[in-house]
């Protein structure tokens, strides 16, 4: 029972894992562009979050209704004003977001010094639904599980059922005949940015509540969102869903081995999908 | 026929499509050499020419996926040179690229759809796309990944009409494809002329484009070799512009 309920929480923090995942595995599929900026964004998220909720007195979730929009607009002008300028070269792009990487980090312990932070959501934070004696579900996991599939849904249905979604996997394909049908790829990308930053707030906000972060968190979400994508396999919504799965029931069941051995449990398991499934659990053939 | 185009100030007819001593290069190769083309609304005009003579090129300049080096490109009076091409598919040019470049991951009635974002409004529509080209229907919800080339050809061309061009320029119509296809293909620009749309035919089967076309150019080594109305060219001039004879 012990093991299910290890299983259970580790299903549970899956969801989180692929909210970090979703924005990056959108902008490499729609602009085969590495975001290493992805896990500081995710941070930075987190600490405009606790800045709004600190200063309106609000519960840390309702400041997504500012963040999303602004993390938008964020990604749109910076895939226009800087991203766009570098994707005629493969190295350009990654270089551009390291250095995105560095000076948001840099800036946040500018402004917030090295201290870790949490959000504090009130009750919902703390309460959980005892299921058996040994098994009880968390409110808050259950919740963000729930959230990360409820993106996932909608971003499949704008993928596949929208304009919007038509021209992304067009731009995707081939930019050069998306232009010859009267698509600006560079609009595309920056609308890409834009939707990826808006899951990056809600990643951001729910990261948050769920653990300690500071400044230096970034890069460990970043990896994190990466093993999830990886083991999921690129271009899928869902595949970046289970990949987040496998992770967390790797971590929290290594953890119940020996309490040292939880990320190290994740990182062999998405070593192993490596070397048995190269391209992933569920990668889009097409895009191999 | 169409008579939208726009008149000159002293009324005369403006061609659709003038290019104006055109140059341009890929890197230090020259691919065409002060080219001028003049094409009237609602004409059919056949481009001809060996494999490197610059065809593709000078649709792909037309399209807007090249900027000449020097010269112009007008399209209905108006200079579009500095035009990337998806600002020039809401004019009404619209190119069937070589290799079709059908979009894999969408479906053949996405990929048709997908031709009508920026397009114009006009008589070509989903439905009328199907009755022109039955086989598309048929195959409408089959991924863009698994047609065959007649197929494939088949939706570019019904893509690019999708935006309902005033000036369709196919590269390659027939390359790689089956007599029974081609036929079915030319039968499909039959019906494309009939709308009044002009057509620019780029073809290495020069029997074929010069039969659907009222004029023809031929290209060698950037340069133009020839070019007269299609009834009154003899085939050896044809061969001599061809090869450089």
């Amino acid at each position: 029972m012990v093991w299910l309920n290890q299983v259970v929480q580790g299903l549970l923090l899956g969801g989180l894992y692929a909210l970090f995942a979703t924005g990056l595995s959108l902008v490499f599929g729609v602009m085969r562009m590495v975001n290493l900026a992805q896990g500081d964004l995710i941070v930075l998220s987190s600490f405009l979050a606790f800045v709004l909720a600190g200063d309106l007195d609000w519960n840390p979730l309702l400041t997504l209704v500012i963040l999303i929009p602004l993390m938008a607009i964020l990604g749109f002008a910076a895939q226009a004003l800087l991203l766009n300028h570098t994707l005629d070269s493969d190295l350009a792009p990654l270089l551009a977001t390291f250095g995105l990487s560095v000076i948001i980090q840099n800036s946040l312990l500018e402004h917030f010094s090295g201290d870790t932070r949490r959000l504090h959501a009130g009750a919902i934070e703390t309460e959980s639904i005892r299921v058996t004696g040994q098994i009880s579900i968390g409110w808050f996991p259950l919740m963000t599980f729930l959230v990360a599939v409820g993106l996932l849904v909608a971003l499949q249905l704008l993928i596949r059922r929208t304009q919007i979604g038509r021209s992304l996997r067009a731009t995707s394909d081939d930019r050069r005949a998306a232009q010859l049908v009267g698509i600006d790829n560079r609009k595309v990308y920056g609308i890409a940015a834009a939707i990826s930053l808006a899951t990056v707030a809600i990643a951001g906000v729910f990261l948050g509540v769920y653990s300690n972060f500071s400044p230096t968190s970034g890069p460990s979400r970043l990896l994190f969102a990466f093993e999830a994508v990886i083991i999921g396999g690129l271009g899928s919504p869902w595949g970046t869903l289970v990949g987040g799965v496998v992770l967390g029931v790797a971590q929290t069941v290594g953890a119940q081995v020996s309490v040292g051995w939880g990320d190290l449990t994740g990182h062999l398991v998405f070593l192993a999908v490596l070397l048995i499934r190269p391209r992933g659990l569920f990668a889009r053939p097409e895009l191999v | 026929m169409s008579t939208s185009g726009a008149t000159s100030s002293d009324g005369a007819l403006v061609p659709l499509l003038e290019i104006e001593a055109v140059s341009s290069f890929y890197g230090d190769f020259q691919a065409l050499f002060d080219v001028c083309i003049t094409i009237g609304e609602g004409e059919t005009v056949a481009i001809i020419g060996a494999n490197g003579a610059g065809k593709s090129t000078l649709l792909a300049t037309v399209a807007g996926l090249m900027r000449p080096a020097a010269g112009d490109v007008r399209f209905d009076g108006r200079s579009i040179s500095g035009l990337p091409a998806y600002k020039r598919v809401p004019l009404g040019i619209a190119l069937v690229p070589e290799g079709r470049r059908i979009f894999p991951s969408l479906t053949v009635a996405e990929n048709l759809r997908v031709g009508a974002t920026r397009g114009r409004p006009g008589p070509w529509t989903l439905g009328r796309i199907y009755k022109t080209f039955p086989l598309l229907e048929a195959i409408a919800g089959r991924w863009g990944a698994a047609l065959s080339g007649g197929e494939q050809q088949a939706l570019a061309i019904g893509r690019a009409l999708m935006g309902n061009p005033r000036l369709l320029l196919l590269d390659e119509l027939s390359l790689g494809l089956a007599p029974t296809v081609i036929k079915s293909l030319y039968a499909g620009l039959r019906e494309i002329k009939e709308e009044g749309t002009t057509v620019v035919l780029v073809e290495q089967d020069v029997g074929q484009a010069l039969a659907a076309a009222e004029r023809a150019y031929c290209l060698l080594e950037g340069r133009i070799s020839l070019h007269g109305a299609t009834s009154e060219l003899t085939r050896e001039q044809v061969i001599g512009a061809y090869f450089g004879l």
